[in-house]
């Protein structure tokens, strides 16, 4: 009848590999930050399974992933900021045409 | 029963539109396909019985984060066409060893052993949750909230129109 | 006379127990409940809409001083019919190089959120789809949900016009969002619970001077002001503008589609005027709703309607505002505003003025309210202003001496 805990982590695992694979394959610095919100859900996912199989009278489960939750929106308004602010210097936003500090 | 049905529709859901968003060519249909993980994700937090993250998950992600990646998409538009590739050149070593990665972790959740608790969900969680954030884990709830505005000044400085 | 047994709630049980005597298991019965359920509010939904359009149209007729649809059956009832039938017979385009699996969900995608509404809106007592337990924080979930359908609206009709009430349309409903969420919040700080039914049930005390909209009248007024910009409905229509954009992220839809946006904006409008009735009016409270919990649903309607009423009222008599205003009014007035509402009524209900009377309490929430209000109104004569008018004129016309 109920869903074994194991299924929610092996589901994070999958959404997390996919998210990996968006980070490091891509070209487009916003696809990138795609990669990462989906990491991020990954975790998410995988706090909150945990919280509702081992500890679901501690809602500090939750609490951990609503911090995850704030952290993940401040990090996308200042990334997506840093790439209009690149975008408009450079006409671009391909992670490997940004390689101006290369020594 | 049912409940596992409705657990391997979702997650089935999940993983394709996840899949759809770092393997479109068209940025935008990446985005759509974005919002369509989160939305799964959103279904599975219902399914864990935490309705509190469930509607901020909805709130937060698809209302904020992907609608501002529409935008930031929408604004750098026509600098990346779907003609120029949108994956590098290291994109099936990544997707091969990314497999065997979650192989590898998927093996490991197999074999790891829980001690499931019985207890069920309280029903003023989401009041416990309020209650933490304000007895126990108050300094974090501090932190984040200077990281927020922290973030909001750096967005505006950083996307603003430099007029003179 | 004992009336009680005239209420709709339990006539939910009477279905379940009927299917369960049928040889369904009471697991099975629930599921089939819930499905018939949502037919019964969808198709209540939809229909319903034939309704509000002639009864906006109405109102916008006698208030420009005109009669309004007239012809097809009587009081032109049967006007919206004979539209619909007419926009189902009309040509399907798709715009050429549209994104075609976007533009065709787009208006579904518009649609549903809205239905979806009619989950957590309490028509009576309990009489409510799905009493969750974040109720509030549901209904603004959903409109994050409109948001993106009306983008892609504006994205894959490869149009400029489209796309600029698209980005219109972001920036307007993302940013009235948060005087929404916040105005919605106090009440639910007052009532402890963000449960629909029970923010209605909170209430019920003082014989109707328990509604919030007495004690909380600046919330309400921030309420409604987001509540006009959410529902996209003069003087917040920037997003479809006709004399500026032409029509905004829907101009490239034609036919059935065109007519699932209409349906999702008259159904949106009464949702909203349902969640205005039930947060701040007290929903199904009236006089003899206990014994008669029948009442319930006509008090929740005839709120709902005074409500609806009140749009179409205020869209047919302003102008609509500028985009550059439609922005201040939100970030420097509206916002700030509901911040500082929430923290002095967050410290009138913590000083606790009930125990020494019942009314110190209204009274210290009225005295805040009523400085917020004052305070707005000095906000908005500043932040409004706009920058000051030229002192010389480009051009001078020249006057004819006579």
């Amino acid at each position: 009848m109920t869903i074994p805990l194991t299924w929610y982590l092996i589901l994070s695992a999958a959404l997390f590999a996919i998210g990996l694979f968006g980070v490091l394959a891509r070209r487009n610095a916003i696809a990138i930050l795609i990669g990462v919100e989906l990491m991020l859900n990954a975790v998410n996912v995988n706090i909150l399974a945990f919280w509702r199989y081992i500890r679901p009278d501690d809602p500090s489960g939750q609490v951990f992933a609503i911090i995850v939750l704030t952290v993940a929106a401040a990090e996308a308004a200042v990334g997506l900021a840093l790439f209009i602010s690149i975008y408009r210097t450079r006409r671009s936003i391909n992670v490997d045409h940004l390689d101006a500090l290369k020594g | 029963m049912a409940l596992q049905a409705i657990f391997l529709l979702v997650s089935a859901f999940t993983l394709l539109m996840a899949l759809g968003a770092v393997l479109a060519r068209n940025l935008f249909h990446a985005a759509l396909f974005l919002v369509g993980a989160f939305f799964g994700v959103s279904v599975l937090y219902f399914l864990l019985e935490a309705e509190f993250l469930a509607i901020a998950q909805i709130i937060i992600y698809i209302g904020a984060i992907a609608t501002l990646i529409v935008f930031a998409i929408m604004l750098s538009r026509g600098m990346m066409g779907p003609e120029a590739g949108q994956h590098n050149r290291y994109a099936p070593f990544a997707a091969l060893a990314l497999f065997f990665l979650f192989l590898l972790v998927a093996w490991l959740f197999n074999i790891a052993r829980f001690e499931y608790s019985e207890q069920a969900v309280a029903p003023d969680a989401i009041a416990q949750i309020g209650r933490a954030f304000v007895t126990t884990y108050v300094v974090p709830f501090e932190v984040a909230s200077i990281l927020l505005v922290v973030a909001l000044i750096g967005a505006i400085m950083l996307a603003r129109e430099r007029t003179s | 006379m004992d009336l009680s047994f005239l209420d709709l709630y339990p006539l939910g049980q009477l279905f379940l127990d009927a299917l369960v005597g049928m040889g369904f298991t009471p697991q099975a019965a629930k599921v089939i409940g819930w499905f018939v359920g949502a037919v019964i509010l969808l198709l209540f939904g939809i229909n319903l809409v034939i309704g509000l359009i002639w009864l906006e149209r109405k109102i916008a007729a006698r208030i420009q001083n005109r009669l309004g649809p007239n012809r097809v059956g009587p009081f032109g009832l049967l006007q919206t019919i004979a539209d619909a039938l007419k926009l189902l017979t009309k040509e399907d385009i798709t715009p050429f190089e549209a994104d075609r699996l976007t533009y065709n969900l787009a208006p579904a995608l518009a649609v549903f959120p809205v239905l979806m509404a009619f989950a957590v809106i309490p028509f009576a007592d309990r009489v409510i789809g799905s009493d969750i337990n974040v109720g509030v924080l549901y209904l603004i979930a959903l409109g994050a949900i409109a948001t993106t359908a009306t983008l892609m609206a504006g994205w894959a009709s490869n149009n400029k016009f489209a796309l600029v009430g698209g980005f219109r349309t972001v920036a307007q409903l993302l940013s009235y969002e948060i005087p929404l969420a916040m105005a919605m919040l106090i009440p639910v700080m007052m009532a402890g619970t963000m449960r629909m039914n029970g923010l209605a049930q909170a209430q019920g005390q003082f014989w109707g001077l328990g509604w919030y909209v007495w004690v909380l009248p600046a919330a309400f007024l921030i309420f409604l002001t987001a509540v006009l910009a959410e529902g996209e409905r003069a003087p917040f229509d920037l997003l479809e503008a006709e004399s500026e954009i032409v029509a905004g992220f829907n101009i490239e839809y034609s036919g059935m589609k065109f007519a699932w946006f209409f349906l999702g904006f008259f159904l949106n409008s009464f949702v909203l005027s349902a969640i205005a009735a039930t947060v701040f009016l007290g929903g199904w409270q009236g006089p003899f709703v206990e014994q008669v919990p029948i009442l319930g649903v006509v008090y929740f309607f005839g709120k709902t309607m005074f409500m609806y009423y009140v749009l179409a009222w205020i869209r047919a008599t302003f102008p609509r505002v500028r985009v550059d205003q439609m922005m201040d009014l939100c970030w420097k007035v509206l916002v700030p505003l509901a911040l500082v509402l929430f923290m002095l009524v967050a410290i009138v209900l913590k000083l606790n003025l009930s125990a020494i009377h019942p009314v110190a309490e209204g009274a210290a929430l009225l005295l805040v309210n009523i400085v917020v209000i004052a305070l707005g109104t000095w906000m908005m004569g500043r932040a409004l202003r706009g920058p000051a008018p030229l002192a010389k004129r480009a051009f001078t016309p020249e006057i004819p001496r006579l």
